[in-house]
């Protein structure tokens, strides 16, 4: 694609500099409107932009050099009316413009674009683009301000303005000591921590034996079977969690006065049982998933000279579906780690999970502790989100299908 | 080959046999291994959601709690505008004499008074008077014969030889009442003779008796009996033929009882009807009675008519007045929101799913990260971060504030109404319909978007005509998804949705934790899973269950 690199270099007087300048000016009226001078900023912004776009232009400076100096003279401009937060502010908004001007003096805007695209259609294409940054951008963050508060040394749901000027005063741990620190956090925590892990091994086994078997040929009754299995998944979770409170209740009370069983552990048994069925449908999903590719003819190969079928299925079959499984797992995992709705129909308040404390904790007293939880969790849902990844690029490679 | 033309395997059975052998065996292996999990989730989830469809219909607490009440009200006609006559008084009184003992009869007041308002009370209050209408009996008949003050007394003239048939009927009503089986020995073989005699004593004093010896543990030839089995004797006296029969009679203690015989006059006469009419004047109204008659049946359709804001009327259903009518909003809101919370999810799905199908795999790999972290990271997480982002001192008013687009004043109610439930749920439920919809358009080939270009159709000609058609089963399959998941959600509602942006399942969880109509919440969520059933099976039509892809 040689033809592309060569863009042609758009006009600077005519294109280039009004496009900064409309954009600088958008900034500026913004800001402006919070300073209560919308349009004074406009004005001082398509001013800036324009001479910013022109001098960068007209002496080609280096692209390097070019943005830090917009920046660093944004960012004092910042400081001047911000103090530190201005400054951070400015140093951004820097960036942007510069950003911008390069975009498009380089001809980078068309880059993504056929070399024939119109004027119009790189427009659209661009604002394209832009809208789905948009969409990105909201799906993301929502999570970054729960991050940022966390560090709030006030017992805040708000910023203060410590924080948003950067004062090392308007920040503390304190939070996570909470969290860390108290058997509020810790007990349910440590539910959880019990809870799910068990939930997810009853799941897992179950559901690759049971996925293992429908992916067999001439399983009857498979659609039935499978519609029941993946049940759990489909049916909302309030009338799960409904039908399982009119169920486990007279259950755990049975099991109380026949088994002798105390009443702690079967509040944990009847948590379990409810959270790995709910399990189920995911690690039959992922399992069965991954055994469309398997090649059957591996274990008759491994019969063949001599394997019986339970060594078959652990030096052969297992290890090639392993992937799937751990996903699956993390699935089912996931799905009881974060599971509110079931835990309080049918559990008790010595079953209270993190999700239980952190739903009773929004609905009736705000910590900013929840924060802190929350932050944990995320960085916890990185931590399996690349483990995933890590699987499915291991499986797509073991299976032999094209690399991502 | 042999010589009758069949094919035979190498151990010498025919061919065909062993095929059909070798099959069958695979089948079987393939069931053992799927067995096992088929149970379980037959046992573990399967049927609580029949018990829960069970429970919508179930109604045994009328008729366990008041079983001869209610035999004698099936007889009494509502249109009268009558109250019901002194029999089925006299048969309340029993009933509720031995739930007020077993405090069974709050439960049943409760029940009713989902139905009729001011029920709840009306049994508590009775409750606990119920034991001064049996010293009306009581205080009389200890005057006269003395020796029944004593319980022994009594566990000797009830005692005797007999089929204990009475007993056994009456542990069969404490069995139903309290729903435990009652077993055990009570101590006591009754006399039939005496069960003859004095009917409505005997019943009093077994049901006495077994609740004392088995729920109690305690020797009831020690222990007096309690109020209504002297009210019980009163009542039985009243009839000549049993004071003639007592007359005659010559078991123990037939002196006592004949003490009594002789001095009738001194015995109470007052109806129960106006002993109820004391305790509280709703017993006289018929409108309570033809509650508990319209209810007495042991399944009923009841719940399903509050669930749809109707009211079971004696013969007929009605619709509740206006002002009670809160469950078809609710539906329709429910489903308003989820149409709505759809439509944005596809209108800010659709273009990413295309970028990201579009992009080289490397670049869209790395953006696909952006769409899995959120569907990743736990839903109270994000409940939370949009509570922290949409309330009025939050994030968002904030900024709009500081740069001056709302006034301070008016800081936007972004919260506790419908606006927050469907922006935090649009967000909560996007990575499922990206995903969908990014797994279809991964197959439409880019080569046809180019044809149809170079045939001459502009960009969105090309776009309406050529890509859009093909993706449509991803919108389809993300949309079901969504919306199936919508109708059902429970949390986000409840912590950002206020009164306005609350959906059905937050009133199915208010009648199990608050109000405790347990059978309403479970007639709801019949209505809901018959809803999810239909949409599953329009899912199951356009995709396919196997065909449900995750973010992996």
């Amino acid at each position: 694609m040689a033809i592309l690199a060569q863009a042609p270099r758009p006009k600077l007087m005519t294109f280039t500099a009004p496009c900064t300048a409309a954009l600088a000016a958008a900034i500026a009226f913004v800001v402006g409107n919070a300073f209560g001078a919308p349009l004074v900023g406009l004005a001082i912004g398509a001013v800036f932009g324009f001479i910013l776009a022109a001098l960068l232009g007209q002496f080609a400076v280096p692209r390097t050099m070019g943005r830090t100096a917009t920046i660093a003279f944004v960012a004092v401009a910042g400081f001047s009316v911000g103090a530190l937060g201005g400054a951070v502010a400015g140093a951004l908004l820097g960036a942007v413009i510069s950003w911008f001007f390069y975009w498009l003096h380089t001809g980078a805007y068309r880059r993504s674009v056929p070399v024939y695209y119109t004027a119009a259609q790189t427009l659209w294409y661009n604002t394209f683009l832009f809208i789905c940054g948009l969409v990105f951008f909201f799906l993301i963050a929502p999570l970054l301000p729960v991050i940022w508060l966390s560090f709030n040394a006030q017992d805040f749901f708000t910023f203060t303005p410590e924080m948003l000027s950067f004062d090392p005063a308007g920040y503390s741990l304190k939070h996570y000591r909470d969290f860390l620190g108290t058997d509020e956090w810790m007990v349910p925590l440590k539910n959880s921590l019990i809870i799910a892990p068990i939930a997810t091994l009853i799941s897992v086994t179950l559901g690759t034996l049971a996925a293992i078997g429908l992916s067999q040929s001439h399983v009857p009754f498979r659609q039935a079977i499978m519609a029941i299995m993946i049940s759990p998944m489909i049916v909302p979770l309030i009338i799960s969690a409904t039908g399982m409170f009119f169920f486990y209740a007279p259950l755990g009370n049975w099991l109380e006065a026949n088994l002798g069983l105390n009443q702690s552990f079967v509040g944990y048994v009847k948590v379990i049982l409810a959270h790995s069925v709910l399990g189920v449908p995911f690690v039959i999903i992922t399992v069965t998933a991954t055994l469309v590719g398997f090649d059957n003819s591996l274990t008759r190969a491994a019969a063949n000279m001599g394997a019986n079928p339970v060594t078959t299925f652990f030096r052969v079959q297992m290890p090639l579906i392993l992937p799937g499984v751990i996903s699956g797992g993390l699935f089912a995992f996931i799905t009881s780690f974060d599971e509110v709705v079931v835990v309080l129909f049918v559990g008790s308040a010595q079953q209270q999970t993190l999700p239980w404390q952190m739903f009773t904790g929004l609905r009736e007293q705000i910590s900013p502790t929840i924060l802190a939880a929350a932050t944990i969790l995320v960085t916890f849902s990185i931590l399996l989100l690349t483990t995933v990844e890590l699987l499915r690029r291991r499986s797509e490679r073991l299976r032999g299908l094209s690399p991502s | 080959m042999t010589s009758s033309g069949q094919m035979l395997a190498a151990d010498g059975t025919p061919l065909k046999t062993s095929l059909a052998r070798a099959l069958r065996r695979q089948k079987l292996r393939a069931l053992a291994l799927i067995a096992p999990l088929l149970l379980f989730v037959v046992i573990t989830f399967i049927v609580p959601i029949a018990t829960m469809l069970f429970r919508s219909v179930e109604n045994q607490i009328v008729s366990s709690t008041m079983p001869q009440a209610i035999e004698l009200l099936q007889q009494w006609d509502s249109a009268t505008g009558d109250a019901p006559d002194e029999a089925v008084y006299q048969a309340l009184y029993f009933d509720l004499f031995k739930a007020a003992e077993a405090k069974e009869h709050t439960k049943l007041g409760t029940r009713l008074n989902y139905e009729q308002t001011g029920t709840s009370s009306l049994f508590r209050t009775s409750g606990r008077k119920l034991d001064d209408v049996g010293e009306l009996w009581q205080d009389p008949i200890e005057d006269i014969a003395p020796a029944l003050k004593d319980g022994e007394t009594w566990f000797a003239m009830m005692s005797g030889t007999g089929s204990n048939t009475v007993l056994e009927e009456r542990r069969a009503l404490w069995a139903s009442l309290v729903e435990e089986p009652f077993a055990g020995d009570v101590g006591i073989t009754i006399s039939d003779q005496i069960a003859q005699m004095l009917p409505l004593t005997t019943a009093a004093y077994a049901d006495w008796a077994i609740y004392e010896a088995i729920e109690d543990g305690k020797d009831i030839s020690k222990r007096d009996p309690w109020e209504a089995v002297y009210a019980g004797l009163g009542l039985d006296l009243r009839s000549d033929a049993t004071v003639r029969a007592v007359n005659a009679y010559t078991g123990p203690h037939a002196a006592d009882l004949q003490l009594l015989t002789a001095n009738l006059d001194q015995m109470p006469n007052k109806l129960f009807k106006d002993a109820f009419a004391e305790m509280d004047e709703d017993w006289l109204d018929p409108e309570v009675w033809e509650a508990i008659k319209i209810y007495s049946p042991n399944y009923t359709s009841g719940y399903f008519l509050n669930a749809v804001d109707m009211k079971k009327g004696v013969e007929t259903a009605e619709m509740r007045p206006e002002n009670q009518q809160i469950y078809i909003t609710l539906f329709k809101r429910t489903l308003w929101m989820s149409l709505v919370i759809t439509a944005s999810c596809i209108i800010l799905g659709y273009p990413v799913a295309w970028l990201l199908a579009n992009l080289p795999m490397r670049t869209a790999n790395v953006l696909m990260i952006l769409v899995l972290l959120p569907f990743w990271t736990s839903l109270l997480v994000r409940t939370s971060a949009w509570k922290v982002l949409l309330q009025q001192q939050g994030v968002i008013n904030e900024i709009l504030v500081w740069l001056g687009f709302v006034d301070d004043a008016n800081r936007l109610i972004l919260m506790n109404n419908a606006t927050g439930t469907v922006i935090a749920m649009t967000h909560i439920l996007l990575p499922f319909m990206i995903l969908p919809l990014y797994s279809v358009m991964k197959t439409i080939p880019p080569s046809y978007l180019r044809a149809a270009k170079s045939l001459g159709a502009t960009n969105f000609t090309a776009f309406r005509r050529v890509y859009f058609p093909q993706s449509v089963p991803g919108i389809g399959a993300g949309s079901i998804l969504v919306f199936i998941l919508a109708i059902g959600y429970y949390i986000t509602p409840e912590i950002v949705g206020g009164t306005d942006g609350v959906l059905i399942s937050n009133r199915i969880a208010y009648h199990i934790s608050s109000s405790l109509n347990w059978g309403l919440a479970a007639a709801l969520g019949s209505i809901l899973l018959a809803l999810v059933m239909v949409l599953y099976w329009l899912y199951d039509r356009i995709v396919g269950i196997d065909n449900v892809k995750l973010g992996g």
